[in-house]
C-alpha cells in the first residue's frame, strides 16, 4: 500500500517553467541522451550528457550505477532527463535510474528542439561534475524479461502492449499483445498526452488500474519505454517495460503471431 | 523594392468554410462500442451505426476499422492535412488514403481508437458522419470546378450546400441503399452519368437575363451489374435544384428494394420501373415537394471567394528549375480559365500517401495556392490549385523535395485500384498493389509523355464490386480466382472501352488477364495501336472504334484483340513460374479468401 501511494506521487514529466527554476536553484541533475557532438554543440544549461549508446553498451546494474554516480547522482538527487527523439530516449535512461531504485527521477515534458525553438537559454560548456554515491536497491517490479512474460500468458490481468507502428505490429508481434503505437502517447507539443487525453484513450481500450501491463516495442526499450511513462502518468500502479522487446524475442525464436490474410503493406505510401 | 521588403500575408488566415463536425459524436462512439464488447448491443445494429458514423469494417477481422473522412467537393485545408497526418501515425498505418470518391480513409485503425479520430477530426472540422451506411454519400463536385476552362459555371457552392442540407437530415438516415450526388463543371470532367444524381452546370437564357442551372443526370452507377443515368430534362433552374433532389430521395426512399441487398440502388428502381415512368414520378414528386414543403426550403449558397496569391519572401536569385519539369507540366497541370494561373494535380500511387508528405502539402499549398485549400479528385489524387504560372517552377521543387513531384497524374499512367485484398473483406485479389506495379513500370518507360495514350485510363477493382471503377475504364480490370488443377492464380477479367464523359459507355469484355500478365497484355494492346492507328488516333479513340466495331484496320472487334491476347494468358505450370501463382504484395500461393461485404471502396 505504502509502495501503491509512493508511485502516484511521483511525477512523470516535469515542466518546462519548474525545469528552469531548478536550474536556477540548482536543485536538479539534467541529463541530456543526444549524442556527445550534439551535446556539445548546445544543451540545456547545467545538463551532463549520457548519450542513450553508451548507457547500452553495458547496461548491467552494476555499470550503470557508476554511471550514474560519475554524473554526480546519489540517492536523493532530483534528476530530470531530456532528449530530441520525442522522450523515447530519455525514457530508456529515466527507467533504467528508477530500476537500480532511484525514485526522483522525471522527463522533461518536451524535446530539445522545442526548447530551443521557444528561445529558451542554451550552453555550450560543460559542467564540473563531483562524483557522488548512489546505492544499488534493485526495484525489479518494473522489469520484464521474456521467462516472465512467458509465465504470464496465463494471467488474466495481464496486458502486453506493442508500441512499435502498426504495419510492423500487424506483421509480427507476441501472441496476446495489443498494439499502442508511440505515436499514441504525444500531444503535438508534448512528449506526453494530457492526462486526461491519455485516460480516455486508455479507457477505450479497457486497461483498468488493477490489470499488469507489460510494454515493449522493436529493439531496446525507448519506444515502450514512454510508454512505461504514458501509463505511470496517468497513475497506472503496475507498469513493466520488457526492456529487451521483440528482438530478444525473435532471436531466441519465441512463438510470434501475424495478421493473416491480408496484405496491408501495399497501402503504405513509403 | 525586394519581395522580402513586403510584409507576408500568408494563406495561413484561410479557415474552412463549413464545420462539418460535431463533437459530441465521438463520445457517442466510445460509449457505444464499449456496450457492443460488453454484449448490450446487438451485432447488426452496431454494424449500421458504426458504417453510419464513417467506419468500416476490415478484412479477416472484427477488431480493425476503416475510417473514411468526407471531404464535400473535395475540399481540404492545410489544418486539416496536418491533422489527418498525425491521425494516420498515431491510430492507423502512417499513410492515409485517397478515394475515387474524395473522402481520404485511414486503414486498420483498431475500434476501440476510431472515436478517437472522430475527435481529432472534429477539432478541425471534418467528419466521417455518413461516409458509409444507407445514406448521402460525400457529395462530389468536379476538382476543377471553378476554374475550368468549360463550365458555365462553378458549382462547387451548389455542392457544398448540398452535402450541408442532407448531412445528419432525418430524410438520409436510413435509406434503402447508399446515395451519391456528383456535381461537375463540364462534360469532359465529369462523372455525372455514373452516379445516383449527377449534375452539370447550364445557362439559359430568358428574356435577356441568364438563369444558372443543372442538367441532371439520373439512375446511373457503377457496380456488379452498372447502368449509364437518364437526363431528367432539358434544364433544371437552380431553385429547383433542392426539390429535384429531394423528389428523387423521397421516390427512392418509397419504393427502394429495402429486401435484396444486390439490387437495391436506385438504379435498378429506375431500371425496373423503365425510365419514362421514372422521369414522370419524379416531376410528380417535385410538383408535391413544392406545393407543400411548410417553410421555404432552399440552399444556402455561399460563393464568395478569396483568392489571394502568397507573397514569396524567399531569395529567388540563384533558382534553377529542376530536372523533370518540362515532362510533370505536360503530364500534371493544367490551364485555368484565370488565364494567369494553373491546377497542379499530385500523382500518387493508388491514392496512398504518407504522413510526412502530409505534412509537407500543407506547407505547400499555404505557400502556392492563391485560394488556400486543395481538393481531391476523382482519380485517387489531389489538386492545388491557383497556382501562378510564375511559381510553378518553384513549387515543383518543392513537391520533389516531398517526393510528391512524380509526373504523369492526368495520363494513363496513373491507374486507380481500390483497396483490395490490403484492406477489403470482399476482395479476391490485390488490384491496389497491381495499380502501383502498373505505374512504377509505365513511368520508368516514360509512357506518360506518349500524348496519344494520355487521355485514356486503366481502373482496377478485386472484385466484381466496382469500386476501381473498371467498368468506365479505357482498360479496366476485375479480379478473380484462375485455376489449372488443383493450384489457382490471381486472375482478371479485361474490358476495353468504357468511358465516363460525355459518350458515356461501358467497357465491353474482352478475355481473362492472370495478374502476372496484365502489364504484359496491356503493353501489346498498345503495340496493336501503334500498328494500326490513324495518325492523330488517341489509344482511346482507336478502342472505341474497335469496341463499337467500326474499326477498318485488321483489327475490327474485341474478339481480334482476343485471338492476339490469347497466347500471353495461358498459364504456365507451377515448376516453370512458381511466382505465376502468387499475387503481387505476397510470396505464398493463391488462394481466394472473403468475409463479409459492407462494400468498401
Ligand atoms: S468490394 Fe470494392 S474495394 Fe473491395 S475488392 Fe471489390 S471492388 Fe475492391
Amino acid at each position: 500500500m505504502c509502495r501503491l501511494s509512493r508511485e502516484k506521487t511521483i511525477k512523470t514529466t516535469t515542466d518546462i517553467d519548474s525545469l528552469r527554476s531548478e536550474i536556477r536553484d540548482k536543485s536538479v541533475r539534467v541529463i541530456d541522451v543526444r549524442r556527445e557532438e550534439d551535446y556539445k554543440q548546445n544543451h540545456i544549461p547545467s545538463s551532463v550528457n549520457l548519450p542513450l549508446a553508451n548507457l547500452l553498451s553495458d547496461d548491467s546494474p552494476e555499470r550503470v550505477q557508476k554511471l550514474f554516480q560519475s554524473l554526480g547522482i546519489d540517492d536523493e538527487t532530483p534528476v530530470v532527463v531530456y532528449d530530441d527523439t520525442f522522450g523515447a530516449l530519455a525514457s530508456r535512461v529515466a527507467w533504467t535510474l528508477e530500476y537500480i531504485g532511484h525514485s526522483d527521477v522525471s522527463l522533461l515534458e518536451t524535446t530539445y528542439s522545442k526548447w530551443k525553438s521557444l528561445g529558451l537559454e542554451h550552453e555550450t560548456k560543460t559542467p564540473e561534475i563531483q562524483t557522488k554515491t548512489h546505492s544499488l536497491n534493485l526495484n525489479p517490479e518494473i522489469l520484464a524479461t521474456s521467462d516472465y512474460l512467458e509465465q504470464s500468458k496465463e494471467k488474466p490481468n495481464t496486458l502486453l502492449i506493442d508500441n512499435r507502428e502498426r504495419l510492423n505490429y500487424l506483421e509480427q508481434h507476441i501472441p496476446g499483445a495489443v498494439n499502442l503505437p508511440y505515436r499514441t502517447l504525444a500531444s503535438s507539443d508534448k512528449i506526453l498526452r494530457p492526462k486526461d487525453d491519455m485516460k480516455r484513450l486508455l479507457e477505450n481500450r479497457g486497461v483498468t488500474n488493477n490489470a499488469e501491463i507489460i510494454t515493449y516495442c522493436g529493439s531496446v526499450g525507448t519506444l515502450s519505454g514512454l510508454a512505461y511513462y504514458a501509463l505511470k502518468s496517468v497513475g497506472l500502479p503496475n507498469v513493466k517495460l520488457y526492456v529487451r522487446s521483440f528482438k530478444e524475442w525473435k532471436n531466441l525464436k519465441k512463438p510470434t503471431q501475424k495478421q493473416e490474410d491480408a496484405s496491408y503493406w501495399d497501402l503504405s505510401a513509403e | 523594392m525586394t519581395v522580402s521588403d513586403v510584409k507576408q500575408t500568408r494563406t495561413d488566415s484561410i479557415k474552412p468554410k463549413v464545420n462539418w463536425a460535431r463533437m459530441e459524436e465521438a463520445e457517442d462512439f466510445a460509449k457505444t462500442v464499449k456496450l457492443f464488447r460488453q454484449g448490450k448491443y446487438d451485432e447488426d445494429s452496431f454494424r449500421r451505426y458504426r458504417l453510419q458514423h464513417g467506419a468500416y469494417g476490415t478484412r479477416m477481422t472484427s477488431d480493425y476499422a476503416m475510417v473514411r473522412i468526407k471531404l464535400p467537393a473535395g475540399e481540404v485545408y492545410p489544418n486539416q492535412l496536418e491533422k489527418i497526418s498525425q491521425l494516420s501515425e498515431q491510430f492507423s498505418i502512417g499513410s492515409a488514403h485517397i478515394s475515387t470518391r474524395e473522402n481520404i480513409q485511414l486503414h486498420w485503425v483498431i475500434l476501440e481508437d476510431v472515436s478517437e479520430i472522430f475527435r481529432g477530426l472534429a477539432e478541425v472540422g471534418l467528419t466521417s458522419r455518413e461516409a458509409c451506411g444507407n445514406s448521402v454519400r460525400n457529395v462530389m463536385c468536379s476538382p476543377l470546378s471553378g476554374v475550368c476552362a468549360d463550365e458555365k459555371f462553378d458549382s462547387t457552392p451548389y455542392a457544398l450546400a448540398t452535402a450541408k442540407f442532407f448531412l445528419r437530415n432525418p430524410i438520409a438516415q436510413s435509406l434503402p441503399r447508399k446515395f451519391k450526388f456528383n456535381f461537375t463543371c463540364c462534360e469532359q470532367h465529369g462523372m455525372v452519368r455514373m452516379v445516383d444524381v449527377g449534375l452539370i452546370p447550364q445557362l439559359r437564357e430568358s428574356n435577356g437575363i441568364k438563369q444558372r442551372g443543372f442538367k441532371i443526370f439520373l439512375g446511373g452507377g457503377l457496380g456488379n451489374r452498372s447502368f449509364v443515368g437518364h437526363q431528367l430534362e432539358e434544364f433544371t433552374p437552380e431553385e429547383d435544384l433542392l426539390y429535384t433532389s429531394l423528389a428523387v430521395l423521397r421516390i427512392f426512399d418509397r419504393l427502394g428494394d429495402r429486401k435484396n441487398l444486390a439490387r437495391n440502388r436506385m438504379r435498378y428502381l429506375v431500371n425496373d420501373m423503365g425510365w419514362d415512368k421514372f422521369q414522370n414520378l419524379v416531376l410528380k414528386e417535385r410538383a408535391i415537394v413544392r406545393a407543400t414543403q411548410s417553410v421555404v426550403t432552399s440552399l444556402e449558397i455561399d460563393d464568395s471567394s478569396d483568392i489571394k496569391r502568397p507573397i514569396k519572401i524567399t531569395d529567388q536569385s540563384g533558382f534553377s528549375v529542376p530536372d523533370g519539369y518540362a515532362r510533370w507540366l505536360k503530364t500534371n497541370t493544367i490551364k485555368q480559365k484565370q488565364s494567369e494561373y494553373h491546377s497542379v494535380f499530385l500523382t500518387l500511387e493508388a491514392g496512398d500517401i504518407t504522413a510526412t508528405q502530409l505534412v509537407a502539402l500543407a506547407e505547400i499549398i499555404r505557400e502556392f495556392s492563391s485560394e488556400g485549400k486543395a481538393r481531391t479528385g476523382f482519380n485517387q489524387n489531389i489538386a492545388i490549385r491557383y497556382i501562378h504560372n510564375d511559381d510553378l517552377p518553384n513549387l515543383y521543387s518543392k513537391l520533389l523535395q516531398a517526393g510528391l513531384a512524380k509526373s504523369g497524374a492526368l495520363t494513363m499512367t496513373a491507374p486507380i485500384g481500390c483497396s483490395g485484398t490490403t484492406s477489403c473483406n470482399l476482395a479476391l485479389t490485390n488490384s491496389h498493389r497491381l495499380a502501383k506495379e502498373i505505374q512504377r513500370k509505365f513511368l520508368e518507360m516514360k509512357l506518360d509523355e506518349d500524348v496519344d495514350l494520355q487521355d485514356s485510363s486503366i481502373k482496377i477493382s478485386g472484385c466484381p464490386n466496382s469500386c476501381g471503377q473498371h467498368g468506365i475504364a479505357t482498360i479496366g480490370f476485375f479480379g478473380g480466382g484462375g485455376r489449372v488443377g488443383k493450384e489457382m492464380y490471381p486472375n482478371y477479367q479485361m474490358s476495353l472501352g468504357g468511358r465516363s464523359d460525355g459518350e458515356t459507355m461501358l467497357g465491353v469484355t474482352c478475355t481473362r488477364v492472370p495478374a502476372k500478365r496484365v502489364i504484359p497484355v496491356i503493353l501489346k494492346i498498345i503495340e496493336l495501336f501503334k500498328q494500326h492507328k490513324k495518325s492523330n488516333d488517341s489509344l482511346k479513340e482507336w478502342i472505341h472504334r474497335v469496341v463499337n466495331e467500326k474499326e477498318d484496320s485488321a483489327i475490327k472487334s474485341v474478339n481480334d484483340i482476343r485471338k492476339i491476347l490469347d497466347p500471353l494468358t495461358i498459364p504456365p505450370t507451377k515448376e516453370d513460374d512458381p511466382d505465376f501463382y502468387s499475387d503481387y504484395g505476397t510470396d505464398t500461393s493463391y488462394h481466394t479468401k472473403t468475409g463479409k461485404g459492407e462494400c468498401a471502396a
